[in-house]
């Protein structure tokens, strides 16, 4: 899309271009430019003010229940001084929105935000300008407020300056802004701003999609992981009325589930439902594939990487999945001159579009993917397998095809947090101070790998496998898995020398924030006052990642075998606070969150099949589970925002931990911990099995 | 096959021609064009798809059409009638009740159905009242609060 078609979509007024490099945004002229040249290939963000007055940002970011809408309005009302209200957001649509990499890493707030600030700034600068040449003032007199420009006795609306003029401005992505001591908008705790949508039921999501004339499909999955169809019977499917079945061959395989893809499709749902049921297929299954049992020393048997020393400890981390509540989902339609746009649920809405162009050999300008609002991701929705089925099926059929994912294939086929093996050693000073460490992790990932804590001497490995099951990012990446084990063995090495497990950690503690967090939250827990009575127990984990900070502290209750989680306070900092009450949100809610893979979910697997397949076989947290949850904010105006989508999550399972072996001397290394209860004894099966 | 041709939903007879086999939740979101009720998981684990029959918390997922032919049946699109919020959707505007949103039509139909049941629940009744829905995002100590503003200020209404 070139400046004049953008105009020509959304009519006169303002565009602020935002670009990554500061030298292209000089060579593009700079300030004031009007023409219509080419849009720079890397805009992050764009920013329009309409003849109306209307402020509309475009982002390739997308919200999946992170308030990342929210924040952004934040960030366009802060700098030109409007109301929230009148600031419009378009996210995730290829064809609107400049590129964007992904709603991934936390990466939002840090990035994204800053230049939203940025454009609108500038914006802010062009109505100044435009204000000066009408009324001929002196600059300082000019105020903008609510919406309005004005200086002594005149008064204008943003439209009443523009009026008439397309304005555009390019400038760089590092433009200085005001500190956050300085916000008014931003730092405060504004509203969810697609609130009432979502609680009325109007909010459209993917799965809501409709288009006119469309058909419903079904796919035919594998009944284990890679096995191939070799015989297909569909004549009792087609003989139900108004069902096709329509086969074709993806050229992008999908991963376990290969390049046949066999649909089925009607205008009548459940007679797509139906027509699945009733072909008959027969499979080649691949023999010989590990099972949720064996995996871990299968992990240690088919790692890359050099051995570790003798006489590590060993943890492991179950597979788990995201089990977002809306799962995956597409429209897809053809236009009669071959281009296709796709409505899906996605935390990747250009990666799609690019997966989606090479499937298609087509060039990426006739693919438009448009992300709705999400019912959330946690990470998990990166990859296009609705938006691909529901294309391949529609281009075959002529017609728009809707392909929602069942819970059962969500829990099947989706791709899952990396189950890990994970080694750890270390040796202390007679001080307590840390002389070495040593840190080996076995196909979970490379995240939060390097301790935070001061130690000499140290060695850390990430060995990677080839993983038995589809796997991928999950909200917080292996740091999750990382800081368990770490801070898990940090308790261990405090109990070998008896010291606090507080005062261990701050012992081996030189940096700055992750000490303040450690001490916010010992604080407001009370965690040098702690009592402890038979049956209670108490534990503390910290950690850092993504350029945030948490420390937990947490109480367990443990009786007749089973563990009761009773409160979490989580300490957290990731530089100035942008949105408090949404803030609080996200680390109550991963606090909520991870004490699922902390306690109890797992996925479950053997010969290819998945046996936790539905969600009464699959448990997630429920309100029956949820201790007093706490959360201590830490705002550090003088910082940089940080995200805060995932690191609130990463202390919770080491804090349980600590807290049952505080309770019941019993060390639990697996994750999930007590899935059936408290184990006799800690190791597990799987320790011993790698043994 | 035996079909359905009406169903009073939100206070309106719409004329539909359904399958008396199919779930309600199919009806509602591909018959009748109401996606405000959700799709979670298809088995009544998770509560996304709950609506008020004659009043009470009704599955949808699991209830076939058949078996609410003539019954008042109320979804979320009918709990704001004229724009004007229920207690309990305002309640959970204000305790930031939720983050993606997913669960939320289901969890306010649940909660109203709890509310109508006993006015002002206590902490634990919540809980248990509400233990069949979930909420991913784990925003339940949240919604938790909602349930408490909504009943102070009469949301069993």
């Amino acid at each position: 899309m070139n400046r004049r078609e953008f105009f020509g979509l959304v009519g006169g007024g303002i565009l602020v271009l935002l670009v990554e490099d500061e030298l292209l945004a000089q060579e593009s002229g700079g300030g004031g430019r009007r023409g219509f040249g080419a849009m720079p290939q890397d805009v992050s963000a764009w920013l329009h003010i309409g003849e109306d007055g209307v402020v509309t940002v475009y982002t390739g970011k997308v919200e999946v229940g992170q308030n990342a809408r929210t924040s952004l309005t934040q960030a366009a009302a802060e700098e030109l001084r409007v109301p929230p209200a009148s600031v419009r957001l378009v996210m995730g649509d290829t064809a609107l929105t400049p590129v964007d990499m992904g709603t991934v890493g936390s990466m939002t707030t840090p990035r994204m935000w800053p230049q939203i600030r940025r454009a609108a700034a500038e914006a802010r600068e062009m109505l100044i300008d435009l204000a000066l040449q009408k009324w001929a003032v002196d600059r300082a007199s000019i105020r903008i407020a609510d919406g309005r420009v004005s200086s002594g006795s005149h008064s204008a609306g943003f439209g009443d300056l523009t009026q008439g003029q397309k304005l555009t401005r390019t400038i760089p992505a590092n433009v200085p802004l005001a500190p956050a001591t300085e916000w008014s908008v931003a730092g405060k705790s504004l509203a969810k701003v697609d609130a009432r949508a979502m609680v009325t039921g109007t909010h459209q999501y993917a799965y809501d999609r409709m288009s006119p004339g469309m058909l419903y499909a079904k796919v035919l999955y594998p009944p284990s992981f890679g096995a191939k169809l070799s015989s297909l019977d569909d004549s009792a499917a087609k003989a139900i009325p108004g069902v096709q079945v329509i086969r074709v061959t993806a050229a992008s395989g999908r991963e376990g589930a290969g390049h046949d893809v066999v649909g089925v499709l009607s205008v009548d749902p459940a007679a797509a439902e139906k027509g699945l049921a009733a072909l008959k297929a027969t499979w080649e299954p691949v023999a010989g594939q590990t099972n949720s049992r064996d995996v871990f020393t299968y992990f240690k048997q088919n790692a890359n990487g050099s051995a570790p020393s003798a006489g590590l400890t060993a943890y492991t981390v179950a597979y788990i999945a995201h089990t977002p509540l809306e799962p995956r989902a597409a429209v897809a339609e053809w236009s009669a001159d071959g281009k296709l746009t796709v409505w899906t649920g996605s935390q990747r809405p250009f990666g799609i579009r690019g997966e989606l162009a090479n499937e298609f050999k087509l060039p990426e300008e006739q693919v438009r993917v448009i992300v709705p609002d999400t019912g959330s991701g946690y990470g998990g929705k990166h990859t296009g397998d609705a938006a691909l089925e529901a294309a391949l099926l529609a281009k075959a059929v002529g017609k728009p095809v809707k392909r929602n994912w069942t819970r059962e294939e969500e829990l099947t086929w989706a791709y899952f947090r990396p189950g890990g093996l994970i080694e750890v050693g270390g040796r202390l000073n007679p001080d307590g101070a840390l002389a070495s460490w040593e840190f080996h992790n076995y196909n979970s990932g490379p995240s939060a790998l390097q301790t935070p804590y001061a130690v000499p001497e140290k060695r850390e490995q990430y060995h990677q496998v080839h993983s038995p099951l589809r796997q991928g990012s999950y909200r917080g990446l292996a740091a999750t898995a990382n800081i368990f084990v770490r801070e898990s063995h940090m308790d261990e090495l405090a109990h070998s020398i008896k010291m606090d497990p507080l005062e261990f950690r701050l012992k081996n503690t030189q940096d700055e924030r992750l000490r303040n967090v450690i001490e916010a939250a010992a604080d407001r827990f009370g965690w040098k006052n702690r009592r402890k009575i038979a049956g209670r127990g108490f534990g503390i984990a910290a950690g850092t990642e993504k350029g945030s900070y948490m420390a937990c502290c947490v109480e367990v209750a443990v009786a007749n075998g089973q563990v009761k989680v009773v409160r979490v306070l989580e300490a957290f900092e990731c530089g100035a606070v942008v949105n408090p009450e949404h803030l609080r949100n996200q680390v109550e809610g991963a606090v909520a969150m991870g004490l699922g893979g902390a306690l109890f979910e797992h996925i479950d697997f053997a010969d290819g099949k998945i046996e936790t397949n539905r969600l009464f076989r699959y448990r997630l947290p429920r309100f029956a589970d949820m201790p007093l949850i706490e959360s201590v904010l830490l705002d550090r105006k003088d910082l940089p925002s940080a995200g805060a989508g995932e690191t609130p999550i990463m202390g919770v399972a080491p804090a349980v931990g600590n807290a049952i072996f505080d309770a019941t001397g019993i060390r639990i290394r697996s994750l999930p911990m007590v899935p059936k209860g408290l184990p006799a004894t800690g190791g597990g099966v799987t320790t011993s099995a790698v043994r | 096959m035996a079909r359905i041709t009406e169903l009073n939903v939100n206070g309106t007879r719409r004329k539909i021609d359904a399958d008396a086999e199919r779930s309600l939740l199919s009806v509602l979101r591909d018959d009748l064009d109401l996606t405000g009720t959700k799709y979670g998981c298809g088995e009544g684990q998770c509560a996304a798809c709950t609506v008020l029959v004659e009043g009470q918390p009704t599955k949808s997922c699991l209830t076939k059409v058949a078996a609410v032919a003539g019954k008042r049946i109320l979804t979320i699109e009918g709990l704001a009638p004229e724009g004007k919020l229920h207690p309990v959707q305002e309640a959970f505007i204000e305790a930031d009740a939720l983050q993606c949103g997913w669960c939320t039509p289901g969890m306010i139909l649940g909660a109203v159905g709890l509310l109508r049941r006993t006015a002002h629940p206590s902490d634990a009744e919540i809980v248990s009242g509400m233990n069949g829905h979930i909420c991913r995002c784990g925003t339940y100590p949240r919604i938790v609060q909602a349930i408490r503003i909504a009943a102070r200020k009469g949301g069993a209404a």
